[in-house]
């Protein structure tokens, strides 16, 4: 039974399950839902997402949303095929890694998201991107980026000196940002910059990656 | 048996999310304040437990965490054959549902309501002034994620599954902050979220985290 994941290969959120699903090695079918129709918004897409929003995956009877429960759930089920994302064997070192996903969720994801809108869907919208939400944010990131910095100076990634889904789930919206000029908060940075340039070069996000056109003409 | 340290605030909603876990797991613990009036949560030794500079920070002997729903689920797992079961275990797909529960609350219910919180209870708490476009477009967004728990209440008796866990656990300190604010009219129009709210409020193991504040 192939995974469904319904999204566009282009969201940051879609492209954080799609990560995690080339790097597990699992089967799957990439299910597009057009946005622009607002088909997310639609009852079909509800009955997936009842927020309205991508991605959806479906596995058999199972329907998932918010894209960290899904990578999660995929990491989980496909555990033995490319690594253990999520250190399930080792109960500390499973407790650092969700410490390091909390942490992507409610720290470095505010103050990256708000950016990443300015620079990418606000001109879709035929707006320009506002600098004061730009500034403002960027102040935040690079507070929460001086703490990775630290972190990365003692271990290689973020829960440990392992690849995790801690790391993975920050790929999309790094990427998008480092075609911005905000990329300084990286590139001003040498242990994350080094750390971003390893997590980025893995085969599985370089499958990932070439779908994140979002801003090209 | 290593001692369990939880660093916080009892004003905190984060502190208190994991001091309900720590109650209702009966798991032996000491709470160390944290004087964030006097800025404490900034000082070099706290920064060594939580570089972030928030609360809470957890410690059980030489293991140390931050983020209070990495620490709950820290807590519900090492601690699994303890106090009330918190988890769904099973297969993958059983304990999906978990996760995508414990996901709405941090990703949809927790930004709305925080921000109402901090509007409705915590500005007049410390002498500030309401900023009411603010909380009315809070109170709207976190209506709607109301809506969504409504109809998910009607298919089972808790969120994730017909028992309590760490799904529903995870809400009770921003709940109990704005049922003491106009907002409480949000749950009150919504019978299954109502029934739901006065179930978990009552537990026990939540009883002793609001106790803990009136000292």
């Amino acid at each position: 039974m192939t995974i469904k994941l319904y999204g566009a290969a282009m969201s940051t959120c879609t492209a954080r399950v799609l990560a995690c699903l080339h790097e597990t090695g699992a089967e799957f079918e990439l299910v597009p839902v057009n946005l622009l129709n607002g088909e997310h918004k639609q009852p079909a897409f509800l009955a997936k997402n009842p927020f309205g929003q991508i991605p959806a995956l479906e596995d058999g009877d199972l329907t998932l949303f918010e894209s960290r429960s899904m990578s999660t759930y995929v990491a989980e089920k496909f555990k033995g095929s490319g690594g253990d994302l999520l250190r399930a064997q080792n109960l500390k070192e499973a407790a650092l890694v969700k410490t390091w996903m909390e942490v992507e969720s409610q720290q470095f994801s505010p103050a990256i998201s708000p950016i990443f809108y300015q620079f990418y869907i606000v001109p879709m919208q035929g707006g320009s991107p506002n600098q004061a939400i730009i500034d403002e944010n960027s102040e935040k990131l690079g507070k929460v980026l001086d703490v990775y910095e630290k972190k990365l100076g003692s271990t290689k990634y973020l829960a440990g000196d392992f690849y995790s889904l801690a790391d993975l789930h920050h790929l999309s919206y790094i990427y998008y940002l480092m075609k911005t000029p905000s990329a300084k908060l990286i590139n001003e940075r040498p242990h994350v910059k080094a750390w971003w340039e390893d997590i980025s070069s893995r085969p599985a996000f370089e499958k990932v990656a070439s779908g994140l056109i979002l801003g090209e003409k | 048996m290593a001692v369990i340290k939880a660093h916080g605030s009892l004003l905190s909603t984060a502190t208190q999310r994991v001091l309900a876990c720590l109650y209702e797991k009966e798991v032996e613990f000491q709470f160390v304040p944290v004087n964030m009036g006097a800025g404490e949560h900034k000082s070099e030794n706290y920064l060594s437990l939580n570089p972030f500079g928030q609360v809470p920070a957890f410690e059980e002997g030489d293991f140390n965490l931050f983020e209070s729903r990495a620490i709950t689920q820290y807590i519900a797992n090492e601690y699994t054959e303890k106090g009330t079961q918190l988890l769904l275990p099973g297969s993958n797909k059983t304990m999906a549902a978990l996760q995508l529960w414990k996901e709405v609350e941090a990703l949809q219910f927790d930004p709305a309501s925080s921000k109402l919180a901090w509007e409705l209870f915590y500005k007049p708490f410390f002498g500030l002034t309401t900023d009411t476009s603010v909380a009315e477009e809070n109170e709207a967004k976190l209506a709607k994620v109301l809506d969504v728990y409504e109809t998910r209440l009607a298919k089972s008796k808790y969120l994730a599954c017909d028992y309590f866990t760490l799904a529903d656990l995870h809400h009770l300190p921003n709940i109990q902050c704005l049922l003491g604010t106009p907002a409480k009219k949000l749950f009150d129009s919504r019978p299954l979220v109502s029934a739901w709210v006065a179930d978990i409020t009552a537990r026990p193991a939540w009883s002793k985290v609001l106790a803990m504040q009136k000292k």
